[in-house]
């Protein structure tokens, strides 16, 4: 018998169904290492299969599979070498109950640390993050996919999530809720409806040149403005479509980071933050959520000032003005003038600050809870100078912001450098 | 005794409410009856699988470093990291690995006097690797006559019947 | 160690119901409002809050997660969420963990809630949807099925006798007894057990634990923190938690792998070399009478298939040398899910500051494990405590 043949019955172990411990628990050195406290993480992989409308030739399980082959080809480490596995799902939105229980076995992480958070991707960054800084795990993995294709009834999944006695009775689309704060911002900030709908020709622009978009388009203004309403004042053109696809990170501690890749992105700061989910109580014109998520991130950071300190920024923009409204809360900007800087240009790719060069959510579709993961790893590619087309020059610090949409008031916010 | 926690803090907390409170209207209620409804996309694997079903075949994939032949068949290998090998036919016959008899249905109702209880079981199926087990229901045997170990085959429905699904298979009966 | 030592220092629970009268957020605010006052801290004290609750299904909303932040404290904090279904409830205090450990944050406020109730016509219909939705769902399959699979292949391996396993349910309904928050506290007999009705051979009514609504939360300091504000903090010296393939009929159930990795993973952390000698009182998840057993030996508390015979030795009874579920566990004091796993933590945390009343062990303990176990026989969850 060859070597391969003794080595498989060594590990079926013949009739008894009694599985031994494979591969990640035979060598179960990841349980012996105990590590010093670090005082810095970087992102050392990235991988993902592109955003696009629809997947069909892909299940949840092969797009992950691919992402996290990406990742870990990039860091260079196998599964059995990652201490613990974060993965972002939702129930709903994935369609299936605890959605966790399929998260394992396309990230390699069978028998392994591994736990979901229904949140962002930000939000599982942060955890993978703070694993790392408590000394629990020296190298860890994030995970988050959008399967938006798959859902039928997306308005009623989304208005699901409204109170079930005070709002969900009154049986409206939930996108009113953004329509309604709109109104507000609008009227609070002096920003003009054609600002917003700059944002969007900026972005679909944008977006034409990322090839991992898919929702790219050359369109003006006006083809903006006379689109299908909505909620007013929110047009067709104003809301982001939906796309699939999934994104794998590795993290690393500072000095496995060093020894791994020669182009690791470090966390600089990271920030997450909840307002009141009772939409009776909420301050509708101001993104309070993303306001004291950034101080938190910028604290950590050591940045005092944003606007001089931070390069570029992509943010959360489901809806146009959205992107305006959150730019005014990272307070890279005052109150109202987000609104005439996109106008002047000031956040197009050859502008002062760039905001969304990627394409953010209206070019490269809303992925739901992956939102934040495809801001971050925009940021990264840029930072790496990976970018293509889109490409900034002489970049050294971006911001990644996410929202985790209607109708929450959540959100997250992660700094990283070069 | 020491006590943090005691029955007087507890009883304050929350008041309980009985199925007959609700009945009797005491309490005002309201209903919703979600619809959520999802098309998933299952991929090359999968959707072989849920093919060949519907043509009355049993198909499985081989990953040639741990040998083991996957049931359901799967793209990569997840104890082996690694995308899978060649496509294998299995059988449609296997053994009983453990079984259940069920009074009760999915939603926790008592299945009517008289029904034949559920007996699903995971059955382990031939030309697959040891432990390879798939889930099904099992019938045409009295609940109390199944052991662990017993043969079983497939019953399959009429071919004009089959749309592609594990439904295709009616059932597992012994042989 | 290089490790940021983090301490219970105050708990709250509310009263396990079959259904309440409470929404999720008044259940989840009760809870934290306990918790804070018994270690006389105010919301402002606290950090960030991390929130547990299983599946969205029973409370039929949609990010239950985002419904339930002013519940909890978490407005205008920095607030997560972590899901690992069952076994959510202990992998709370270890998310709350990292968030005081990695020294962002020196307080953190712990909630898990459930309400179960919501759900009709039966909550047990929620668990269809955990199922594979193309090779199971179209089976119809109930969660009662897949433990009574895991039941009939442990009972088979070990050749033991359901008379033996029912010793469980005597136990814990009876320790139960003395918990302010049990919902289905009883004295019943073996064959009391034995002759309930049989949902799904071999599981009786009498073997599972019920469905129910309640909240539990607690309170997480660093050490400079916890030292001034109790004189008895509770140390989290080991954590672990680890899970296994959702191709379940592919593993074989009669030992839970994914618990004894979670267990050495906690006990390497801790530095306990002999669990069995060096943990003194212990609370594995119990939501069906053999689980309790099954876990214990994922725990190493014991050799394989030899729980039974601690079990009928009475060594796992309060008095005897390693308790088991002096709380009364899932099957004394009520199952909603999230929430059980935090309550069995809140017990390790009392009977190691001997505040636990009429369950308290004898002897003095000073260290204690907690476990949980969720999904499709995937999850272990592990914490150990230690004064």
């Amino acid at each position: 018998m060859g070597e391969r043949e003794r080595k498989a019955k060594k590990l079926r172990k013949g009739g008894d169904r009694e599985r031994g411990f494979f591969q990640g628990l035979k060598d179960e050195s990841f349980l012996e290492r105990r590590f010093p406290m670090t005082k810095r993480v970087a992102i050392i992989g990235v991988g993902t299969t592109g955003f696009r409308a629809t997947t069909p030739d892909l299940s949840y399980r092969e797009l992950t599979y691919e992402a996290a082959t990406k990742a870990y080809m990039e860091a260079g480490i196998e599964p059995k070498d990652v201490d613990a596995f974060v993965s972002t799902a939702e129930d709903f939105f994935e369609g299936y109950s605890i959605a966790d229980e399929y998260a394992p076995d396309q990230l390699g992480a069978v028998l392994k640390p591994v736990y979901t958070v229904p949140g962002d991707f930000i939000h599982s960054l942060a955890s993978a993050y703070m694993m790392i800084m408590s000394g629990v795990a020296e190298i860890s993995v994030v995970q988050g996919m959008s399967k938006a294709s798959n859902m039928l009834t997306l308005s009623e999944m989304v208005g699901f999530a409204m109170d079930p006695i005070y709002n969900r009775p009154l049986k409206e689309d939930p996108v009113f809720i953004a329509g309604m704060e709109m109104m507000r911002y609008l009227h609070e900030t002096g920003t003009t409806r054609r600002q917003c709908a700059q944002v969007v020709v900026k972005n679909k622009r944008n977006a034409l040149n990322n090839p991992n978009a898919g929702h790219g388009a050359l369109i003006d203004v006006d083809y903006v403005l006379n689109s299908p309403m909505v909620s007013y004042p929110l047009t067709e053109m104003d809301i982001s479509p939906h796309s699939d696809g999934a994104v794998v990170m590795v993290l690393a501690a500072e000095e496995t980071a060093r020894a791994l890749s020669d182009k690791p992105i470090w966390i600089r700061g990271i920030g997450w933050c909840s307002d009141t989910p009772v939409l009776e109580s909420w301050d509708w014109a101001e993104a309070t959520y993303t306001r004291l998520a950034a101080q938190q991130a910028y604290k950590m950071a050591g940045i005092r000032y944003p606007r001089k300190e931070i390069d570029f920024v992509e943010l959360n923009d489901e809806f146009s003005y959205k992107e305006l409204q959150h730019l005014e809360a990272l307070m890279l900007c005052k109150k109202g003038e987000a609104g005439p800087m996109t106008e002047a240009g000031a956040t197009e790719i050859e502008g002062e600050l760039p905001v969304n060069p990627s394409g953010g959510c209206l070019g490269v579709g809303n992925l739901f809870e992956l939102n934040g993961g495809q801001k971050v790893l925009d940021v990264v590619l840029q930072l790496r100078g990976e970018a293509g087309k889109n490409q900034l020059k002489d970049v050294t610090t971006g911001l990644a912001h996410s929202w985790r949409g209607i109708p929450t008031a959540t959100g997250a916010v992660v700094i990283l450098s070069n | 005794m020491q006590e943090l926690i005691t029955k007087e803090m507890v009883e304050r907390t929350v008041t309980g409410l009985s199925e007959r409170d609700i009945r009797e209207g005491k309490v005002i209620t309201t209903t919703w009856k979600p619809n959520l409804r999802y098309a998933w996309d299952n991929g090359p694997a999968l959707g072989r699988y849920l093919a060949e079903l519907k043509n009355g075949r049993i198909i499985g994939k081989r990953c040639r470093r741990c040998n083991r032949i996957l049931l359901p068949p799967r793209m990569f290998c997840e104890l082996c990291w690694r995308p899978t090998d060649e496509w294998v036919y299995v059988k449609d016959t296997g053994v009983v690995n453990t079984f259940v008899i069920s009074y009760i249905d999915w939603k926790a109702g008592r299945i009517p006097k008289g029904q034949r209880p559920f007996t699903p079981a995971v059955i382990e199926i031939d030309g697959a690797s040891p432990g390879m087990g798939i889930l099904h229901l099992l019938d045409e045997v009295e609940p109390e006559k199944i052991y662990i170990g017993m043969r079983v085959k497939a019953v399959w429905k009429p071919p004009k019947e089959r749309i592609g699904a594990i439904t295709d298979i009616k059932y597992f009966k012994p042989y | 160690m290089g490790l940021r030592r983090v301490a219970i220092v105050g708990a709250g629970l509310t009263k396990f119901y079959r259904r309440a009268q409470e929404t999720p957020k008044e259940l989840a605010y009760e809870a934290a409002k306990m918790a804070l006052e018994s270690c006389e801290m105010r919301l402002e004290d606290i950090d960030c809050v991390v929130l547990g609750t299983a599946p969205d299904a029973f409370d039929g909303i949609h990010m239950n997660g985002e419904y339930l932040i002013d519940g909890a404290g978490g407005k205008r904090k920095p607030y997560m969420r972590h899901y690992v279904g069952g076994g959510t409830g202990v992998l709370s205090p270890i998310h709350g963990w990292f968030h005081v450990a990695s020294g962002m944050f020196d307080t953190c406020l712990v909630v898990a809630e459930e309400k179960m109730s919501s759900c009709y016509p039966h909550p047990a219909g929620a668990f269809l949807t955990i199922f594979d939705h193309t090779t199971e769902q179209p089976l119809y399959p109930t969660l009662i099925w897949i433990f009574a699979i895991e039941m009939n292949r442990y009972m088979t391996r070990w050749g033991l006798s359901k008379r033996d396993i029912a010793l469980v349910s005597v136990k814990n309904k009876k320790n139960a007894l003395d918990h302010p928050s049990s919902q289905v506290a009883a004295e019943i007999t073996v064959d009391d057990v034995l002759n309930s009705e049989v949902m799904a051979w071999p599981v009786n009514r009498l073997d599972v634990s019920p469905t129910s609504d309640g909240a539990a939360a607690i309170v997480l300091a660093a050490e400079h923190i916890a030292r001034r504000v109790t004189e008895k903090p509770i140390w989290i010296d080991g954590v672990g938690w680890a899970l296994d393939t959702s191709y379940w009929c592919t593993r074989d159930l009669y030992y839970p792998d994914y618990v004894e990795v979670a267990a050495r993973m906690a006990y390497k952390m801790a530095g306990i070399r002999e669990p069995d000698k060096e943990i003194h009182v212990a609370e594995p998840y119990d939501p069906f009478s053999y689980k309790e057993l099954h876990h214990m030996e994922g725990l190493l508390l014991c050799k394989r298939g030899e729980a039974i015979k601690l079990l009928v030795d009475g060594v796992t009874q309060r008095d005897g040398n390693l308790p088991c579920c002096p709380s009364g566990g899932a099957l004394g004091v009520g199952n909603p899910i999230a929430a059980t796993g935090l309550m069995k933590i809140i017990e390790i945390f009392l009977q190691l500051r001997e505040e636990a009343g009429k369950r308290q062990v004898p002897g003095k303990p000073t260290c204690g494990v907690a476990q949980a176990w969720g999904d499709l026989m995937q999850v272990g969850t592990v914490v150990v405590l230690r004064r």
